[in-house]
């Protein structure tokens, strides 16, 4: 079973790493998106603090969407994802690893780059800190939704369009806690304890339903 | 309505030739065989249970070869095969995936991808996959479309090997598969 986690996920690390512009894209959005603000609003300090927490997180949900597209599209096309429905192993597991790859690629870069976009905004150490748990606990969250979408939408013509109708409505919650979290601990850090908590209980539900409702979405597309 | 009143059993050591004019519903029927679509009536039984309740252990007998080749353009042969062999459940055996490799004769061409490959050489990749299977059910939608006559040669000969060990092979062709022992029966669509 694990082995064949290891399996799917090692082999869309491989394809990502043929292909290394579709990762950094998405890492690229993310990084250009968050560097207009300051752009275009000013340098003023205390607009940037107060804005900075929620353009990160509406940078990081747009980010994820722009991947999201691709994450069954292309093995659809080729007929792979028609041999993975035909394996003996569950079908949820083998969309889980894709998942997982697919954080790994888009999600977790976001996490990493952080501290220097939480810069260009002045955020303080702590808050900079609060901001990568925060993005460390959602984006794998918005992975998990995205995937239900993207399965619900694959092999439609302009689903693209529809995939993001369909989703970032889902991405609100993440959205208001994720941000929250960054805003509390401008007061004190012991306030981001309930956002965190919920974020993670966010993931955890996520985790327990998205490859299931994901594998569902497949069968009915590929039919 | 592209077909109504199919009833039909298929016994071990049989190949199944399904044929019919363009668009009479043989891509149809294989896929449904597989579970890939739903009839809108009747049922598919694998030793006598619907596959639908079988699920992966139906699956675990099935090898399903459609119009797409299945492999990905960017992982070489070696780790297209190694992929589908893990899924497949197999133990990967690295020295049988280098024998199917040279008996569809691309040793020298493992270390490219398959993108750089030329589309009988990607089919020929996709085909090893019969191979390295252990599954009882083979089922082949037009596997000799774009196929040189060695490779055409190969496939009848591993159609013959796995009918003749008892296993079933139904496909859809419009050539004429000789077999060494087992029988072929034929079903005409869309008449």
């Amino acid at each position: 079973m694990l082995r064949v986690f290891w399996c799917v996920l090692l082999r869309d690390l491989t394809l990502a790493l043929r292909r290394r512009t579709d990762v950094l894209t998405t890492l690229f959005f993310f990084i250009i998106v968050v560097s207009l603000f300051p752009l275009g609003v000013g340098t003023e300090r205390q607009i940037l603090q107060i804005l900075g927490p929620g353009v990160v997180w509406v940078a990081a949900l747009l980010a994820s969407m722009l991947a999201l597209e691709r994450l069954f599209a292309a093995d659809y096309e080729d007929g792979t994802l028609e041999q993975m429905v035909l394996t003996a192993q569950p079908l949820s597991l083998l969309v889980l690893a894709k998942i997982t790859a697919h954080w790994l690629l888009t999600g977790l870069p976001l996490v990493l780059i952080a501290p220097l976009v939480g810069m260009q905004y002045h955020l303080s150490d702590d808050a900079i800190l609060i901001m990568m748990v925060a993005l460390l606990l959602g984006t794998p969250v918005l992975s998990l939704i995205g995937a239900i979408g993207a399965a619900l939408t694959l092999g439609l013509r302009g689903g693209g369009i529809l995939l993001s109708l369909l989703i970032l409505p889902l991405y609100i919650p993440v959205l208001v806690y994720g941000a929250g979290a960054v805003t509390a601990s401008g007061i004190d850090m012991a306030d981001t304890r309930p956002y965190l908590a919920l974020l993670g209980a966010f993931l955890v539900a996520a985790l327990t339903f998205a490859p299931l409702a994901s594998s569902a979405a497949l069968k009915i597309s590929i039919e | 309505m592209l077909f109504s009143g199919l009833d039909f059993a298929v016994a071990g050591g049989t190949l199944l030739h399904v044929r019919g004019a363009n668009g009479s519903g043989k891509t149809t029927l294989l896929r449904s065989l597989c579970g890939l679509f739903t009839p809108d009536s009747g049922e598919i039984r694998w030793n006598g249970e619907s596959t639908r309740r079988l699920g992966e252990d139906y699956r675990r007998d099935l090898l399903y070869f459609g119009h797409l080749n299945g492999i990905k353009a960017d992982l070489t042969g070696i780790e297209n095969l190694r992929v589908a062999a893990t899924l497949d459940g197999d133990r990967v055996d690295e020295s049988a995936i280098w024998a199917a490799l040279a008996r569809i004769g691309l040793v020298g061409f493992e270390d490219l991808p398959t993108r750089m490959l030329s589309q009988g050489q990607k089919k020929r990749v996709a085909l090893a996959r019969l191979i390295l299977s252990n599954a009882p059910l083979w089922v082949l939608d037009e596997p000799f479309t774009a196929l040189d006559v060695g490779a055409v040669d190969l496939l009848e000969t591993l159609i013959a090997e796995h009918v003749a060990h008892g296993g079933i092979v139904v496909l859809t062709t419009h050539q004429e598969v000789g077999l060494t022992s087992g029988q072929v029966e034929r079903l005409h669509l869309g008449s």
